[in-house]
């Protein structure tokens, strides 16, 4: 019964903003261990059929989160549809592509790494690494850390997808279903003398609940 | 009346006269039609293979975000069109004036160029028109590329819907039988997409080499042979030129070597094509000559 009411209350409310701290940690790491300017994880918004800035480290980290872009152009868009990583390695001179990285970084990257979320059948978005340091050309071993990461922020994207998806539902339902939510997240963090008051008190309710039981000696 | 010959029969009966080739099955006396009309040398060489060709007479289709074609690396096209969606959602297939959405494509031309100067190029736009529906366009695109009947199709796409799976597989056989060459990229992560993974097709990834006509075949598929993919000085938008890596670029390497042999023997059906390319990769002994 409390490992339940813990469950629904996770599941529901709490868990959002752990996937997207889990989110931001995925990018600040994948900055750290390429020892790139930025990093950022774009969640492909399926109603608006957009990218959105959902995770960002590094340069621009402030402003960027919820900016959105068109889906199926540039070289995100392009990646979230073919389903293939794409490394820039040295931007020589292409001005399209400064103007638009400029719009959408708030800087101008010498070079970028992309690569799809993919999850089951599904593309979820794109990560991307900005501005890696340039002293080698990149390797094979870098692309497979690139998917090592790839994976792990797909995983987290979807976590944060089905609470979004979660709360959006107890929220359609009137608020009931929010109101019993927030009330088993309380519950759950209730010391165990006073919480087995409430489990009793909660079982009263719930008899009052149940339909009256048809009386069989007529 | 009855001394009269017998009417002429139908024209479906004309292959009885002249047997053609076995289709499904090989009699006996048979072998002697299926005579190839290839001589193959002691050792298959890269100069019997494509030395000296420049992939002239060979049409080769970038399914991709686009083409720029007045890029100097491209030198033209041969046409240009786009997979849109119209009100309805329908596909349509218009003619493409936006060029290239992303740079990809153009890339992809410019590769194809550099190894095959005298191949024609030909873009199919399947980028744009939003992520979705993005299969559909994929799928719509490779159907109108195979009906056109293109030497080689160049795709560097794949998609992770097993629903498209089906019907993928059928256009890459179609594909096979008619004699176009389908060249995929290959996922270099560990997932399940299509439709490099069938058989069909030829699916390539990278290795870290520099030469352009170095490639090897993988004895440990599905992946069947790597090419130049690593750091390669690519074509990019408004006449620009950059540096960039994916299992992408090596691809349209793979298709320009193809154009090159296609050139040079016109009769290669696309399993002859695969062998070709096995018994000329670096790593079989046909790296030298």
């Amino acid at each position: 019964m409390t490992d339940l009411r813990a469950a629904v209350a996770a599941g529901a409310l709490g868990s959002e903003e752990s996937y997207r701290a889990l989110l931001q940690s995925i990018v600040e790491v994948a900055r750290a261990i390429f020892g790139a300017r930025a990093s950022s994880v774009f969640l492909h918004d399926e109603a608006a059929d957009e990218l959105v800035f959902e995770a960002v480290a590094g340069e621009g980290a402030e402003e960027l989160i919820g900016r959105r872009f068109p889906s199926s152009t540039g070289v995100a868009g392009w990646v979230l549809v073919t389903r293939q990583p794409l490394v820039i390695e040295e931007l020589l001179e292409d001005p399209r592509f400064a103007r638009e990285a400029a719009e959408s970084t708030g800087f101008v990257p010498k070079g970028l790494m992309a690569v799809p979320l993919l999850h089951d059948e599904r593309a979820l978005g794109v990560l991307e690494v900005l501005d890696r340091p340039q002293q080698a050309a990149f390797s094979l071993q870098e692309m497979e850390l690139l998917g090592l990461f790839a994976n792990e922020a797909a995983i987290a994207l979807d976590l944060l997808q089905r609470a979004r998806e979660a709360r959006a539902v107890l929220e359609d339902e009137g608020g009931e279903g929010a109101a019993l939510a927030r009330l088993a997240a309380k519950l759950a963090e209730l010391e165990p003398e006073r919480r087995e008051a409430v489990d009793r008190l909660l079982e009263a309710v719930e008899t009052l609940l149940e339909p009256p039981a048809l009386d069989d000696s007529l | 009346m009855a001394n009269e010959p017998a009417p002429a029969p139908p024209d479906e009966h004309d292959e009885d006269d002249d047997p053609g080739l076995p289709a499904w099955s090989l009699p006996a006396d048979a072998a002697g039609r299926i005579a190839i009309g290839v001589e193959w040398p002691e050792r298959v060489t890269r100069d019997w293979a494509f030395g000296g060709s420049t992939g002239k007479g060979v049409r080769v289709c970038i399914l991709d975000s686009g083409v720029e074609a007045h890029h100097p690396a491209v030198g033209g096209l041969e046409g240009a069109i786009a997979v849109v969606k119209d009100e309805e959602g329908e596909l349509e297939f218009v003619e493409d004036t936006e060029g290239d959405l992303c740079g990809h494509g153009t890339a992809c031309a410019g590769i194809v160029h550099s190894l095959a100067p005298e191949a024609s190029l030909f873009s199919v736009r399947v980028l744009g028109a939003g992520f979705k529906g993005s299969g559909s366009v994929l799928l719509g695109g490779l159907r109108w590329a195979v009906d056109q009947g293109f030497d080689v199709i160049n795709m560097s796409l794949s998609t992770t819907k097993r629903h498209f799976a089906d019907l993928l597989h059928e256009l890459a056989d179609s594909a096979y039988f008619q004699r176009t060459v389908l060249v995929a990229s290959a996922h270099n992560m560990p997932v399940e997409s299509y439709p490099w993974r069938f058989s069909s097709v030829i699916s390539v990834g990278s290795h870290e080499e520099t030469d352009p006509l170095t490639f090897f075949y993988n004895p440990n598929p599905p992946v069947e042979f790597f090419a130049r993919g690593m750091s390669v000085e690519v074509a990019w938008l408004g006449g620009s030129t950059i540096r960039s890596s994916g299992n992408s670029f090596a691809t349209p390497h793979v298709a320009g070597i193809c154009a090159l042999v296609m050139a040079k023997h016109p009769e290669l059906t696309p399993f002859q094509l695969k062998s070709v390319l096995y018994l000329t990769a670096n790593n079989v002994g046909g790296g030298g000559a």
